[in-house]
Parts: structure tokens; C-alpha cells; sequence
């Protein structure tokens, strides 16, 4: 059940009206941007401190799955606006978030197998260790997001008024877990 | 899926069976208290090491019974190895800066007090908290798993510079299964930080109660949400340099290790790395982290030394602004830990000055206690003690800082003991006392039971002057030239030293047995101390408007309404020179 039921006053007795969904997802997104940039930032020093530095034609797919998972941003919005009126159609954008998710790792698992078949591995050279370290790593925190989305169309079958919280928070993390897959791709395809 | 997102504190029923409520608790006071019970079982372990290195360093031919069964390899004989001995000081330096100093002042007793101290019912995420309970542990134990295989512990050091820590087995004992176990076990560490910050972050933004204004917060509870924000951008940037340590060892990339590196006869399979990119990740974690054990000890200190002086600092304010300062600039001073480390001349020049900057706010907040104890009348009980002893130790341990930050003095000082001096006393010292404070001080809440105060007089004064007597020569020693990380000394100049060490040697043991007294307080205290009223130091904020110890929900039902500050002492209330932060009376009139 919902916990809110249990304390009905609760948000008008917080003098904070946030909710902590919201701000577990801001904070989580500031850690996340700090590690891209560390790793950024190693990679940047890597580059400079070798010259072993081949750079690395990208698998086609990826501008593929970068177009899926653009559009997954934008159902989920979808998604989230319906929601205040619909559940029903929040959940259909729900699913199709999800499905257009999947079909982003799909192409990604299938970009790593491209590579992979040009003889380019993990440790082949210091652009493919970045290049798998980076869209791996990417691709685990999508995983958590559809986890997250699972998650939110479970509960809005149950607590209504609960579900809001939890669907802006998701979708803030989506959101950002497409931006930074712009950034990334951008990152891996300079020419430094 | 569960509620780990939640919107609301009070989501979980009072639990009913043991392993609900020992082991997998979700009540934020059990989990304060596992991560204090860890940081407890640590530092004895982080003892016992410093005693065997330091009994090593002194009578190096002789035998330890038992430390044959420990090492078979690293002790033959019960003699340790140069090699053993590295081994030790890695696990001590690990253990305690990791396990101890980040494990109890934050984590610990934040966990316990921050939603108290702000009239919460429990953390934003009582699930997450959990899980950062346990990955913390199973951190721990894979740490001390390295003890027990044949490789032993690594021997690289707290730090585990590159490409030491990166080749693997050619360098050394303990540098292949060793370092792995060591790698996992940090970034284990790492996730269970980010939980935990993720956690206080949203509960002091989200779950203040009515009246809780970020102004009306207390000083202790500013500073663990000032200390996650540092802790949430330190630590998720030392996971992303183990996740690249583990795979330049386990994966054979080059992230660290350099092209034609040959180690053993061997030459290494790798290209093009950078092992000033480790040292620069590390530090630049490193650096923060250092304050991420020393501002909780910072705010706990405050807080005591208010409800002891029955007054407010002279400016709370200004050590909050203080201590926010010192978050922002802790970031952008890493390099002075790499002034020799071979970056260029000139960098060391510019992270000498942010050095030298973050010294002021760090000065500031140091006056002010001063100022404020300067002619204030002080109750004198153990936590108040432990209180002025943390002052005393931060400025005796922080000047040497100011040393340090001259690249110039630094090419000197670097290697040796001075450094080690520096960072025990103003780190390890300071955070153990703070953590002591906390303890004489929130026992009683956290029990129901008040300690012996004698007996943490007794503590208190062996403590003082012994940590003296052991950190202080070695400041003496680093200006001589003692280098640091040697097992032993056996060049003719350091022959003078020896007996200097053997007086740090015999101050470490003593001082270490009179810790026997505090474990011996705590365990007798906590079945036979003497029940603990709700509010035995007459302190203000709101952990002493509840029982001792607080109920499931920590007010028993009742809402919490916070009507004013933190810091009403001296002042004329209801109950004696003080007014609780929710209680109704209202303000005494102007001028009484
Ligand atoms: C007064 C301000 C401070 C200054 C200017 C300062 C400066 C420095 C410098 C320059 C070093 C590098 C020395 C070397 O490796 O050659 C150093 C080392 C260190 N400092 Fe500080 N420090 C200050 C305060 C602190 C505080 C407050 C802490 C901890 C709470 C701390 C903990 C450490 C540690 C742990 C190390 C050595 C780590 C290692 O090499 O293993 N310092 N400090
Ligand atoms: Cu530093």
C-alpha cells in the first residue's frame, strides 16, 4: 500500500516540499556525471602519455542507437505527462520505453560483437579499453534505468498517488543517461 | 523491487525478528551502530599492525611468537620480512583510513543522529542504507581476505601507487591475488559511500521536520551533509580508478603501466600507460577524503564543545561557511601530495597556493573554538575532554601542513617521517578523538547507559599525552632525514635515531593498552552502567527531546515541531541555561 496513506500529513508538515525520490536521482546524477569525467579526464592523460594512440573507426550501429535511445527520451516524457491524466497510456509509453531501451543495449552488445569480429578487443589498444570501458559501463546504468522502469509500471498498478514521484525521478535519470550517451559518442569519435 | 525509493521516512514497521533487526536492519540507529561496531573491530586490528611494524622497526632480529601462524612466508621464523612489513603497513593505512576514520565519524555516528537531529523517523532510503551497510562490509572482509592466502596483503601502500599496484605478481608479494582482493574490497568501499551520501543528501534536504530550517540545523548534522557532498564526488571518482586498476591487472590493458617496463627480468606486456594517472586520481579522491574524516569529527566537536562551554561559538555561522570552504577547495589541492611525484615543476606551483588557501578557513574554524573556550565555563566531563584534546592535536598536527605545502621544503620533507607526523596527528589523532568525543558524549543516548567518567578521564589523559609522545619525535626524525616505508634502519645516520624510536615504540604500546580501559568502559557501560536520563548534558538539539535510548521511530509517534536554533545555551530557560530546539517556551525577553 501507499506509505503516504500512513501519514497524510507529512508534506505539509515538511518545510521541504521535494521529494526525496527527486533529489536521490539529482544527487545520483552528479555522482555519475563526476566518474564520466573522471574517466574523461583519463583519457584525455592516456592519450598524451602514449604513442599508442590508434584512433578507432565506431561500428555504424552506435548513430543507430543513438537515434533509439533519443526517442526513448521523448516517449518516456510522453509517458510522464499522460501519466497525470491516464494511467492506462502512461503505461503503453511505459512499455514502449522500455522496449526501445532494450533495443538500445541490443545494439550496443551488437556494436562490441563488430568489433570484436575486426579483432579489437579489451586490451587491443588504449582506444578500444575506452571505448569498451565507457559504452559498458553506460550500458549497466541503462540496465538500472529499465530496472527503474519495471519498477515504476509495477507500482502504478497499485498506489496511485504514489507513482508520480517515482515517474519524474525515472525519467530525470533517463534523460540524463541519454545526454551523456551523446556526450560520450561525441567523446569517443573526436579526433583529440 | 521494494521501496528503496520511497518518498517517505516512517515505511517500514517496527521489526520483529532477530535477523531484521540485528543483521538486516533498516532502522537507521542499527545500521549507525554496525558501522560503528566495524570501525571498533578495525581499528584494534589497525592497532595490533601499527604494533608489530613498530615493534619490527626497533628490535628487527627478534621473533613475534604467533606471527609465524599469520605469515608463513611473510615471517619465517617469526621475523617478518621487508616485504611482510609493507604488507602490514598497507593493511594498517587501508584499514584505517578506510574502515575507521571514514567508517565512524561519518557514517557511524551520522547515520544514528543526523535524521534524530532533524526529527526524522528514519533515513530517505532505508534500503539503500542498508545495502550500504553491507557492501561496506563485504569490503571489509575482502580485505582482510588477503591475509589468508599464501600471497599475503599488498604491499603497496594505502595509496597503491602505479604501476607498482598494476603489474601484478613480478613486483612483489602480495601484488598479484593480494592487490586484486585489495582493488575489490576499495571499490566495493566506494559503492557503499555513495550509497550512504545518496542517503544523507536526501534526508537532510527531504525529511527535516516542521520548524527545521537549514539555519536551525545543528552543527553536527551541517557537517555530515557538508562531508556527504564531498564524499559523494571524492568516492565516484576513486571507483572509476579502481574499476581501471583492476583491469590494467586482471584484463591486460595499459590504463597505468608504461611501455617498456621490465620488473623481475621480466618485461611487462603492456604499453603507453600513465602512472602519474593513478597518482592523480588518487589524490584527487585522496585529498577530500582527508576531510571526510576530519569535518564530521570537526561538527561533533562543535556540538560538544557548546553543550560543555553553555554557550554558542563565537560564529556559527562562519565555521559553517568555513567548512563549506573547505569542501569546494579540498578539490583543487590534490597535487600537493605529487610535488615529487615528476609532474611538471610548475603545476606544483599552482596546487602549491589553493594549498596554502584552504589553510585559512581550516585556521578560522580553529580560532573560533579558541576564542569561544577562551574564558567560558567549561564542565569538564569526558566528552568535553576528548573535545579539547581534538582542538589541541588538529592545530599541533595542522601547522606542519603549512610546511608541507611549499614545494621547496617538501622535496626535503616528502619521503620521510615528517609526513607521517603530519598526517597522524592532524588526521588520525584529531578523527580518533572527535570520534572518542562522540562517544563519551552519545553513549548514554545510544545505550540508555552512561559511561564510567573516571574512567574516561583516566582514558582521556593517558590518550593525550601518549599520542604526543608517539607522533610528535616524528616530525624530529623527518627533519633528519628518517625515511618513511623502511622496515628497518640500517644506514649509518639513522644509527643516532634508534633510540628515539625505541621511545615511539614503547609510547605506541602503552598507549594502545590504555585503549583497553575505553573498550573496557564501553562493554561494562553498556551492561552495568548507570541508566542514562533523556538529556544528561542538558544539550539543546533534538536527540535529547527523546528516550535514552530512542524508540523504533525515534519519538514515539510523536511530530517533532522545531520552534528555534540549535544553540540556546546561556541563556535563562524553563529547565536551567538552556532551551531544547522544540521546546514551547517562548524566548526569553531581551536582555535578561
Ligand atoms: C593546514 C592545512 C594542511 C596543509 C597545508 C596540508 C598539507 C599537506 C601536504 C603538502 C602534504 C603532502 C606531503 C608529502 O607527501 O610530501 C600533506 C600530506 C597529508 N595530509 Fe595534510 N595538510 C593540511 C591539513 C591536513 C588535514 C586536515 C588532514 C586530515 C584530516 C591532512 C591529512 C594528510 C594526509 C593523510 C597526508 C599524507 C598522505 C600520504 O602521503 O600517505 N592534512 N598535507
Ligand atoms: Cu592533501
Amino acid at each position: 500500500m501507499s506509505s503516504m496513506a500512513l501519514q497524510p500529513d507529512r508534506g505539509s508538515q515538511s518545510p521541504a516540499q521535494t521529494s526525496p525520490a527527486l533529489s536521490g536521482v539529482w544527487v545520483a546524477v552528479a555522482a555519475i556525471t563526476m566518474s564520466f569525467a573522471a574517466f574523461t579526464s583519463s583519457l584525455i592523460i592516456r592519450q598524451a602519455s602514449g604513442n599508442d594512440w590508434r584512433h578507432l573507426a565506431l561500428p555504424g550501429i552506435l548513430y543507430l542507437n543513438t537515434v533509439i535511445l533519443l526517442a526513448s527520451s521523448l516517449t518516456v516524457e510522453t509517458a510522464r505527462r499522460k501519466g497525470i491524466s491516464s494511467l492506462a497510456s502512461m503505461r503503453f509509453w511505459l512499455h514502449l520505453t522500455l522496449t526501445l531501451g532494450a533495443a538500445f543495449l541490443a545494439g550496443q552488445a551488437f556494436a562490441w560483437h563488430r568489433l570484436r569480429t575486426e579483432g579489437l578487443y579489451l586490451a587491443t589498444s588504449p582506444n578500444s579499453s575506452f571505448f569498451y570501458v565507457l559504452t559498458v559501463l553506460h550500458a549497466l546504468h541503462i540496465l538500472g534505468g529499465l530496472c527503474a522502469f519495471i519498477y515504476v509500471i509495477r507500482r502504478t498498478a497499485s498506489a496511485s498517488l504514489w507513482r508520480v514521484a517515482a515517474i519524474d525521478a525515472a525519467a530525470v535519470y533517463w534523460h540524463f543517461l541519454a545526454g551523456l550517451w551523446v556526450y560520450l559518442l561525441l567523446v569517443l569519435r573526436t579526433r583529440l | 523491487m521494494s521501496d528503496a525509493s520511497a518518498p517517505v521516512a516512517h515505511q517500514h514497521a517496527a521489526p520483529t525478528g532477530l535477523l531484521r533487526k540485528y543483521v538486516f536492519s533498516l532502522d537507521h540507529k542499527m545500521i549507525g551502530k554496525q558501522y560503528y561496531g566495524l570501525a571498533l573491530v578495525s581499528v584494534f586490528l589497525g592497532m595490533i599492525l601499527s604494533w608489530l611494524m613498530r615493534f619490527h622497526l626497533v628490535w628487527t632480529n627478534a621473533a613475534i611468537p604467533g606471527l609465524r601462524l599469520l605469515s608463513k612466508n611473510g615471517a619465517p621464523g617469526g621475523v617478518m620480512t621487508p616485504e611482510y612489513y609493507l604488507s602490514l603497513l598497507t593493511m594498517h593505512g587501508t584499514l584505517m583510513v578506510f574502515f575507521v576514520l571514514t567508517n565512524a565519524p561519518f557514517a557511524g555516528f551520522g547515520n544514528y543522529f543526523l535524521p534524530i537531529q532533524i526529527g526524522a523517523e528514519d533515513m530517505a532510503f532505508p534500503r539503500f542504507n542498508m545495502m550500504s551497510f553491507w557492501v561496506t562490509f563485504v569490503a571489509f572482509l575482502v580485505l582482510i581476505a588477503s591475509f589468508f592466502i599464501p600471497d599475503g596483503p599488498p604491499i603497496s601502500g594505502w595509496t597503491a601507487y602505479a604501476p607498482l599496484s598494476a603489474v601484478g605478481k613480478d613486483a612483489g608479494p602480495g601484488l598479484a591475488w593480494g592487490q586484486n582482493l585489495w582493488a575489490i574490497s576499495i571499490g566495493l568501499f566506494c559503492v557503499g559511500q555513495l550509497l550512504g551520501s545518496l542517503n544523507f543528501i536526501a534526508t537532510t534536504l527531504d525529511l527535516r521536520t516542521k520548524g527545521m530550517t537549514l539555519s536551525r540545523l545543528p552543527i553536527s548534522t551541517w557537517a555530515w551533509f557538508i562531508t556527504s557532498c564531498i564524499g559523494l564526488l571524492a568516492f565516484a571518482v576513486l571507483l572509476p580508478a579502481c574499476v581501471l586498476l583492476i583491469l590494467d591487472r586482471v584484463a591486460g590493458t595499459s590504463f597505468f603501466i608504461p611501455a617498456g617496463l621490465v620488473i623481475s627480468d621480466h618485461l611487462q606486456p603492456h604499453s603507453g600507460g600513465s602512472p602519474l594517472l593513478w597518482q592523480h586520481l588518487f589524490w584527487f579522491f585522496g585529498h577530500p577524503e582527508v576531510y571526510i574524516a576530519i569535518v564530521p569529527a570537526m561538527g561533533i566537536v562543535s556540538h560538544i564543545l557548546m553543550a560543555s562551554m553553555r554557550k554558542p561559538l563565537l560564529s556559527v555561522k562562519v565555521v559553517y561557511g568555513s567548512m563549506i570552504a573547505i569542501g569546494f577547495l579540498s578539490y583543487m589541492v590534490w597535487g600537493h601530495h605529487m610535488f615529487l611525484s615528476g609532474m611538471n615543476p610548475f603545476s606544483a606551483l599552482v596546487f602549491s597556493f589553493p594549498t596554502l588557501i584552504i589553510t585559512i578557513p581550516a585556521t578560522i574554524i580553529t580560532m573560533i573554538w579558541i576564542g569561544s573556550i577562551y574564558g567560558a565555563n567549561l564542565r569538564f566531563h569526558t566528552p568535553a575532554l576528548f573535545s579539547l584534546g581534538f582542538v589541541s592535536v588538529f592545530v599541533a598536527g595542522g601547522v606542519s601542513g603549512f610546511f608541507l605545502a611549499q614545494p621547496s621544503l617538501d622535496i626535503y620533507l616528502h619521503g620521510t617521517y615528517f609526513v607521517v607526523g603530519h598526517f597522524h596527528m592532524v588526521m588520525g589523532v584529531a578523527a580518533i578523538f572527535g570520534i572518542l568525543a562522540g562517544t563519551y558524549f552519545w553513549f548514554p543516548k545510544m545505550s540508555g547507559r552512561m559511561m564510567n567518567d573516571t574512567l574516561g578521564k583516566i582514558h582521556f589523559w593517558l590518550t593525550f599525552i601518549g599520542v604526543y609522545c608517539i607522533f610528535m619525535p616524528f616530525h624530529f626524525l623527518g627533519f633528519a632525514g628518517n625515511v618513511r616505508r623502511y622496515s628497518t634502519f640500517v644506514d649509518d645516520y639513522l644509527q643516532p635515531l634508534l633510540p628515539l624510536h625505541k621511545f615511539i615504540s614503547i609510547a605506541a604500546f602503552l598507549t594502545g593498552a590504555a585503549q583497553l580501559i575505553f573498550l573496557y568502559n564501553l562493554i561494562y557501560s553498556r551492561f552495568k552502567g548507570a541508566p542514562a536520563p533523556e538529556n544528561p548534558w542538558e544539550a539543546t538539539s533534538l536527540e535529547w527531546s527523546t528516550t535514552s535510548p530512542p524508540p523504533f521511530d525515534n519519538f514515539g509517534g510523536r511530530h517533532v515541531v522545531v520552534k528555534r536554533g540549535p544553540n540556546e545555551y546561556g541563556v535563562d530557560g524553563a529547565h536551567g541555561d538552556f532551551i531544547m530546539q522544540d521546546s514551547p517556551e517562548p524566548e526569553p525577553a531581551a536582555g535578561d
